[in-house]
């Protein structure tokens, strides 16, 4: 086990990149602590998967090194990495039993039998298949062979790392958390590093101790999941984490207070000056409606979501969502949205703005 | 509820029964005809029951043809069929050079069969073939004409130059369909190059590989023209396989009875063959399909 350093790491598919947008995955500079519970959150095609390919080696940069612990792996095979990964889709060797398969990882590295069969055993009992070892993995349900992978992924307890990639795609709902928990139990027993890659923000937020957000081939913020609900440091970051996501407003921004097509919103701290598109972020959690204070608006639309009610409003030209607590009066005499102060970003082209120093209100 | 019977509809299939009846029902049983009766001239027939049969089943030159039949397709197999593996495990994956290979491989299947038997009968020729010539020049004893052994290491070497190719197309097409996640999964996995091999491309290519050693069989087990225009069957009887044995009999001695009885019992053989081999792959389908 071992700290994973990447520096100055970048990838591209092309041979020859000139531009900026031909790679995947733009230059970085990234640490994951040694037992660290990543996880890596994205939308699609943003780099997730080309960056934990470069970890586990199956695919080379195209510059920068990436280091376990103190070693230069850069050049090494994935097999000299000993780096376990599971795919989105499950992977299963046909032909073996369930058994084999489990122990397959053990087997090649010419493990005791007594050890390996005591490994099996105790990961078909995590994945629930003690009753089915010794049946073929041929002919098994998607699910079933997708619990093999990750069981693979586990047998060895001596991998500098467990990358897991979208694993749980085609499980079903019910075995998806139970999973996710053991996943958590196995991190707290062994300490492996682990990174796990999803798009599904509950996924992420329940799994790891640090989320690594990613957009574009880049990693735009890595904090808790509190951090990033508090203090996205990246408009995507802000859209992203939440539901709905953070509401942005065109502003401008003078000291203290944010002009909002000719009104006034006070900011919590106060900010020097901005450059490019300006804009305020406010979490729907942090917006209220109110009879008379805070930006004009007119309701569109509210959404009962079970425990709080959505409203769709339009002000300042544009929707704001705003979550009204649970029976809270939604009623004709509420003109008015306001924003907490305290809870305001500022963001200037797409990147938060931080608050001048002392500059409280 | 009440069907409309229609009978006119039986017109509509006559077309088929008469190309069927004239291609296949007529034929076969022309020769069931002759391998029930004997024969002379004047088209006079002696019915003669199964006594072409018995004959047959008990006939030592049958039975010397059909081990020399049995012993060339277990040969030509064993050697046909992990060489087009091999060829195609070393294939190049994808670009210009996997384009030249494919069709520098499909060349030696697009070439007719006497085309093949005639290039080997003079490649092989001691005094202007460039192989014949070359091992003789180099010292070998070889005479393809007049020593067994060099009679049957020609046949043999010439069917593995004209099909290897299908086997190892077959394999490189069962090749290409395994997802790159199962070499990465093995990589991840620390899996050595035999075990790649034997437990993701062997069983990925099971379904495929199947279907070459099955087509191969029933092609070696026919296998007429090539030996034929190269050795003739000899030196004596070295390289007469069954169908060259049939063709002797039937045309050469004009013993039609007890050829037509030969070729019942011949046609009888591959198709029990093949319903063993169909057997097994449908077999191996549904296990997959579950």
């Amino acid at each position: 086990m071992a700290r994973i350093t990447l520096k100055n790491l970048a990838h591209s598919y092309y041979p020859n990149p000139t531009k900026d947008a031909d790679f995947a995955l733009k230059e970085m500079d990234h640490v994951w602590d040694d037992g660290g519970a990543y996880a890596l959150l994205g939308s699609s095609g943003c780099g997730k998967t080309t960056l934990l390919n470069l970890i586990s080696g199956l695919l080379r940069p195209s510059q920068g090194r990436v280091l376990f612990g103190e070693t230069d792996v850069t050049d090494s095979a994935t097999a000299d990495r000993n780096i376990a990964q599971v795919f989105q889709f499950p992977v299963v060797y046909d032909t073996m039993t369930v058994r084999d398969n489990l122990g397959f990882p053990l087997r090649n590295r010419g493990m005791d039998p007594a050890y390996i069969a005591a490994r099996v055993k105790a990961i078909a009992a995590m994945i629930g298949m003690e009753d089915i070892l010794g049946r073929k993995a041929r002919g098994l349900t998607a699910d079933a062979k997708q619990k093999i992978s990750l069981g693979r992924g586990m047998v060895r307890e001596d991998v500098n790392a467990i990358l897991f990639d979208e694993p749980l795609t085609v499980i079903d709902p019910h075995m998806k958390w139970e999973l996710r928990t053991q996943l958590k139990q196995l991190h707290r027993e062994f300490g492996h590093t682990m990174i796990y890659v999803t798009h599904d923000q509950t996924e992420a937020l329940t799994f790891a101790d640090k989320v690594v957000v990613m957009y574009d081939g880049r990693v735009v913020q890595m904090g808790t999941p509190e951090e990033l609900f508090e203090t996205p440091q990246h408009t995507f970051v802000g859209y992203f984490i939440g539901s709905p996501g953070m509401n942005l407003i065109d502003a401008k921004i003078e000291g203290t207070t944010a002009h909002v097509q000719g009104a006034v919103v006070g900011l919590g701290a106060a900010y020097g000056p901005t450059t490019g598109r300006t804009q305020i972020g406010i979490r729907p959690e942090y917006a209220t409606l109110t009879a008379g204070e805070g930006l004009p608006m007119q309701i569109t639309r509210v959404e009962d979501v079970g425990r709080h009610r959505l409203v769709r409003v339009q002000a300042a030209g544009q929707e704001i969502s705003v979550i009204a607590p649970e029976g809270a009066l939604i009623g004709a005499d509420l003109t008015h949205v306001q924003f907490n102060p305290a809870k305001i970003n500022v963001y200037a082209d797409d990147w938060r703005v931080a608050p001048l120093a002392g500059g409280g209100v | 509820m009440d069907k409309t019977q229609n009978n006119k509809a039986w017109f509509l299939v006559l077309p088929v029964l008469v190309v069927v009846a004239f291609s296949a029902v007529i034929p076969l049983m022309t020769v069931v005809n002759y391998a029930m009766n004997d024969t002379f001239g004047n088209n006079q027939f002696f019915w003669v029951g199964l006594e072409w049969f018995e004959e047959m089943v008990t006939s030592d030159r049958l039975h010397a043809a059909l081990g020399r039949q049995v012993l060339f397709s277990a040969i030509i197999l064993a050697i046909e069929v992990p060489l087009g593996i091999f060829i195609a495990l070393n294939m190049p994956k994808k670009g210009f050079w996997a384009s030249l290979c494919l069709v520098l491989m499909s060349l030696p299947l697009l070439i007719p069969f006497n085309v093949v038997g005639t290039i080997w009968q003079i490649f092989g020729r001691v005094d202007i073939g460039l192989l014949g010539h070359t091992l003789a020049a180099l010292g070998f004893d070889y005479n393809y004409t007049n020593d067994a052994f060099d009679a049957w290491a020609t046949v043999i070497v010439m069917d593995v130059w004209h099909w290897t190719s299908l086997v190892a197309l077959l394999s490189y097409a069962g090749l290409q369909s395994i997802p790159q996640a199962y070499y990465q999964a093995a990589k991840i996995d620390q899996a050595s190059r035999w075990a790649v091999f034997r437990y993701i491309e062997l069983p990925k290519m099971q379904g495929v590989l199947l279907i070459a050693v099955l087509l191969r069989f029933m092609d070696s087990f026919m296998i007429y023209t090539e030996p034929f225009v190269v050795t003739g069957g000899g030196p004596g009887n070295a390289t007469t396989f069954l169908s060259i044995d049939l063709v002797k009999m039937a045309i050469g001695q004009f013993d039609l009875g007890p050829a037509a009885a030969f070729s019942l019992m011949y046609f009888l053989v591959i198709l029990l063959v093949s319903w063993v081999f169909f057997t097994v792959m449908t077999n191996l389908d549904r296990r997959e399909g579950k």
